[in-house]
């Protein structure tokens, strides 16, 4: 017989297994003795040694042995390698003793101040508890939640030490500063006469409530909003400050921040994505080997999680039949479910601009009747529940639109006839956009409203003087009561409706409730509705410097709440999301959301002519036009390099070259992928051909 | 006697129990930080009864107390991991304090990967004969989905999903997954390092 024992023909494949692109990357990251050193090692404990010796002569002067905890041995094994090297350290040379043992010191320091920096950890032991109890699925949202609270606090640090400080500083006159308001030149003085009402003499006090939850009246002449940083330049014991540049590059500075981090979060899933070739989230290995979560310590938690793996596999086997069904599918039955979907793609499309055209409707009308009243200081118009209201419109409607939208979306895909997966996937792609559009067309109607202009007086100054004398100001306004609102729903829909629901279906055995039930805690609504918070955030920080930090004590307050409210009042997902493909999935989508808030941004920094009377963009005729003015003031070598890489003479062969390195790394996957797949062809081969089937020496 | 338990108790017990050279030793052999090992050490005496915690270090306790332990009461593969990391000659499945160590330090956050998945391959290997065939991977599939008869797969669904797994990870296609390959296929799973983790 030309077939051999086992332990021969299990040894050669692994030759081949070793030149795999990804295992030679992890062999680069460790000196290893080699695979059969270590399944010698592991078969045959008194062999240690000669494993041990043989490593040591095939790396030659290679120092670095695996350290013997690396080894999959019992402590007493373990022990016994740990002497063999310890006796064979004696034969090494003095150079090679000590980098050895200051590497090793050098991994315990490291050891220690890992220890110690985990416990700076924000809600260590919260996340682990519900890691414990909910599996990681739910725990990567919270993981993500603690995500924003650190990036908004950085972000607040980051505004409040490059703006608001300084002009405190200034307007206070400490450490010897002053500051300076340079008139503002080539502008017509109609443009400049803003007179922000505060609140003066005796007012009621619902007055201040409702200037609270509206950003006006008081809150409006403060270092919430844009309005407040009037100063051109200013000098803080003899070092001048130029507070306007401060502003522009602290507004870059936040966005480019916040890119880096999302970027560097994602990474690792996104190159899961690029070297699996087939879809690397749904792969059966991964859901059975990797399948059973170890930290599950409570009975009830397993019996859902078997439940829920059993869900899992079965879903997955029939999508796959399903597969094999459609691919089988006539040119009729094609033709129908086409036009059929394309048909629900129009009535999703009708439903958009529906949302979309209230949105602008209920802003229009919110703007002009509050500016009514509150312009001419026409008070007696409203009265105060119905001004709050008319104030809240947008927010409200915006809201209303991100409840119903979704529900739309889950009732009409069922007529698509995807494979389960894929209509997930589509149903949360289309409330995601519909979240992130609604801010758009919200911003769209301010500025609609802003540069309306029908006199030439207000041509003159660009924006709608007489109304938003100060429009930065009344967009900050907004993004504040958007945020606001957003808080205030969340708390009211678990107070007013988890709440309840969970004492009626304690205290209440009646079929019909306890047919409704507990709802699920839906990872995937959560995640879209913090987005939905993060990116108004984003997009307001420019107009209020202070928003992030409302964000950071509006976050900080929802994790309490909704872990209280998962414990209390939910029960656990029938239906799964694995916990890696989560983490890539919210990271994504709060891509999505950082892109979009530049687009708004963009065009209100670039584009629309700041106001001529408040904010320290006064002189200029946008607010990017700060960066030019300061460049010309540089020397001239630098200005003509700083223009010269904003010419079209570098960008255009820079770009080619970046498509080139594009290009090269595409094609070096490709050759990996190739090779993989040769690799792969032969070694089914080498289990028939004779000449590797010879025994090892 | 009475005083001097009730002194070492007000010590804080295991501190004073386990031996500092032993402790560091520990250390350096598993994957787990000083606090861990002697938390480890004082849920491993509490399964013992009272006469033998004095000498915990070399005491054995019974499997049928081990797996009363919290991370392992609700685990499908409580047998196998007593099997797999139980040193004991007479195949009772009984562990002492260092395979109790053993057990924590591969299921521990630190553990590296390569470990992790030697000791899963072999906790896998329900018939102990160094690969993966197709029984394994039936019994490994109905641990996960639960015992009971309504939460099995049926037998067309466990042929597919079989198949399916081979197919992905069989590199030399002799209906079998040995250690190599299975080692090769989880590197690239996300949530393997995810999932193996003990609190």
């Amino acid at each position: 017989e030309v077939f051999l024992p086992e332990e021969a023909r299990g040894a050669t494949p692994v030759d081949f297994l070793q030149q795999l692109p990804s295992y030679q990357s992890a062999l680069r990251r460790r000196a290893t003795a080699g695979t059969q050193d270590r399944r010698a090692a592991s078969q045959d404990p008194a062999g240690l040694r000669a494993a041990e010796g043989h490593g040591l002569q095939q790396e030659g002067d290679e120092v670095a042995a695996r350290p013997a905890r690396e080894h999959p041995l019992t402590i007493a094994e373990k022990r016994r390698l740990r002497y063999c090297q310890q006796a064979d350290i004696k034969y090494l040379s003095g150079w090679k003793q000590w980098k050895r043992t200051s590497s090793k010191s050098l991994k315990k320091v490291l050891s220690e101040v890992k220890e110690l920096s985990s416990y700076l950890e924000l809600w260590r032991h919260d996340i682990h508890s519900i890691e414990g109890k909910f599996g990681t699925g739910i725990q990567s949202y919270f993981s993500f939640l603690r995500f924003l609270v650190l990036l908004n606090f950085i972000i607040f640090i980051l505004m409040f030490g490059l703006v608001t400080l300084p002009s405190i500083i200034s307007k206070y006159g400490m450490f010897n500063s002053s500051f300076a308001k340079i008139p503002p030149k080539n502008v017509e003085p109609h443009c400049t006469v803003y007179e922000p009402s505060g609140n003066k003499g005796l007012v009621y006090f619902y007055t201040y409530l409702k200037d609270l939850l509206s950003g006006t009246g008081f809150l409006e002449v403060t270092v919430l909003f844009y309005g407040y940083y009037t100063i051109d330049a200013e000098w803080i014991s003899i070092q001048k400050y130029n507070l306007p540049l401060a502003y522009l590059l602290a507004t870059f500075g936040y966005l480019a921040l916040s890119l880096v981090w999302i970027i560097k979060r994602s990474v690792g899933g996104f190159k899961q994505n690029l070297v699996h070739n087939k879809d690397p989230f749904q792969s059966y290995c991964n859901k059975v080997f990797a399948g059973w979560d170890f930290c599950i310590t409570d009975p009830n938690a397993a019996r859902l999680k078997h439940r829920s793996l059993q869900y899992e596999l079965q879903t997955d086997l029939e999508e796959e039949r399903l597969k094999r069904k459609i691919a089988d599918r006539t040119t009729k039955e094609k033709l129908r479910i086409y036009s059929l979907r394309i048909f629900i793609n129009i009535i999703v499309i009708a439903v958009l601009s529906g949302c979309f055209y209230s949105i602008y409707r209920a802003t229009v009308f919110s703007q002009e009747n509050s500016n009514v009243s509150i312009r001419h200081d026409d008070v007696s118009n409203m009265n105060f529940q119905a001004n709050l209201l008319v104030q809240y419109l947008p927010s409200m409607v915006i809201t209303l639109a991100n409840f119903i939208a979704p529900q739309i979306f889950s009732f009409l895909i069922r007529f698509e006839d995807y494979s389960p997966a894929f209509e997930i996937r589509l149903t949360l792609m289309r409330c995601v956009f519909v979240r992130l559009a609604n801010i758009g067309v919200l911003l769209f109607s301010l500025w609609s409203q802003i540069s309306y202009c029908a006199t030439d007086k207000c041509n003159a100054c660009g924006y709608n003087y007489e109304l938003y004398p100060c429009w930065e100001s009344e967009v900050g306004q907004e993004m504040y009561k958007l945020m606001i609102f957003d808080f205030i729903i969340i708390l009211a829909v678990i107070l007013f409706v988890d709440f309840p629901r969970m004492l009626l279906v304690t205290h209440c055995s009646c079929k019909p409730v306890q047919w409704c039930g507990l709802q699920e805690f839906g990872i995937s609504d959560n995640v879209l509705e913090i987005i939905y918070g993060q990116t108004i955030c984003w997009i307001g920080t420019f107009f209020s410097p202070l928003l992030p930090a409302i964000a950071t004590i509006k976050y900080f307050i929802i994790f309490y709440i909704k872990k209280i409210s998962l414990i209390h009042t939910r029960k656990p997902a029938a239906r799964p999301i694995r916990a890696s493909s989560s983490n890539f999935f919210f990271l994504v989508v709060l891509l999505i959301g950082l892109l979009l808030a530049f687009i708004p941004l963009g065009i209100s920094i670039a584009h629309i002519p700041s106001s001529k009377a408040c904010g320290p963009f006064r002189n200029f005729n946008t607010s990017w036009a700060v960066v030019p003015h300061t460049i010309d003031g540089f020397p001239t070598g630098l200005r003509q390099v700083l223009y010269g890489i904003a010419s079209e003479a570098f960008a255009v062969p820079f770009f080619m070259v970046i498509c080139l390195i594009m290009f090269y790394f595409i094609a070096l996957a490709g050759a990996h992928k190739r090779v993989v797949e040769q690799l792969r062809e032969q070694l089914v081969m080498v289990r028939f051909d004779p000449l590797f089937c010879s025994p090892k020496v | 006697t009475g005083e001097a338990e009730a002194a070492r108790a007000a010590m804080g017990g295991s501190a004073s129990l386990l031996p500092r050279e032993a402790l560091g030793e520990y250390q350096e052999l598993t994957f787990l930080s000083k606090q861990e090992i002697l938390l480890a050490y004082k849920r491993f005496s509490e399964l013992l009864p009272k006469e033998e915690r004095e000498n915990a270090c070399s005491a054995r306790v019974p499997k049928s107390q081990i797996l009363t332990l919290p991370e392992l009461r609700a685990n499908p593969f409580q047998h196998r991991i007593c099997r797999v990391f139980s040193t004991s000659g007479n195949g009772d499945d009984s562990m002492s304090f260092e395979d109790f160590l053993d057990m924590l330090s591969v299921f521990s956050d630190s553990a590296t990967s390569d470990v992790k998945s030697h000791y899963a391959f072999r906790i896998f290997d329900f018939d102990d004969d160094g690969t993966l065939d197709r029984k394994d991977l039936e019994k490994l599939v109905n641990c996960l989905t639960g015992q009971g008869e309504e939460s099995r797969l049926s037998h067309a669904e466990m042929e597919q999903l079989i198949q399916n797994i081979l197919e992905e990870s069989d590199i030399d296609k002799d209906g079998t997954i040995n250690l190599s390959e299975f080692q090769h296929v989880v590197s690239r799973s996300p949530d393997f390092t995810r999932y193996s983790v003990l609190q």
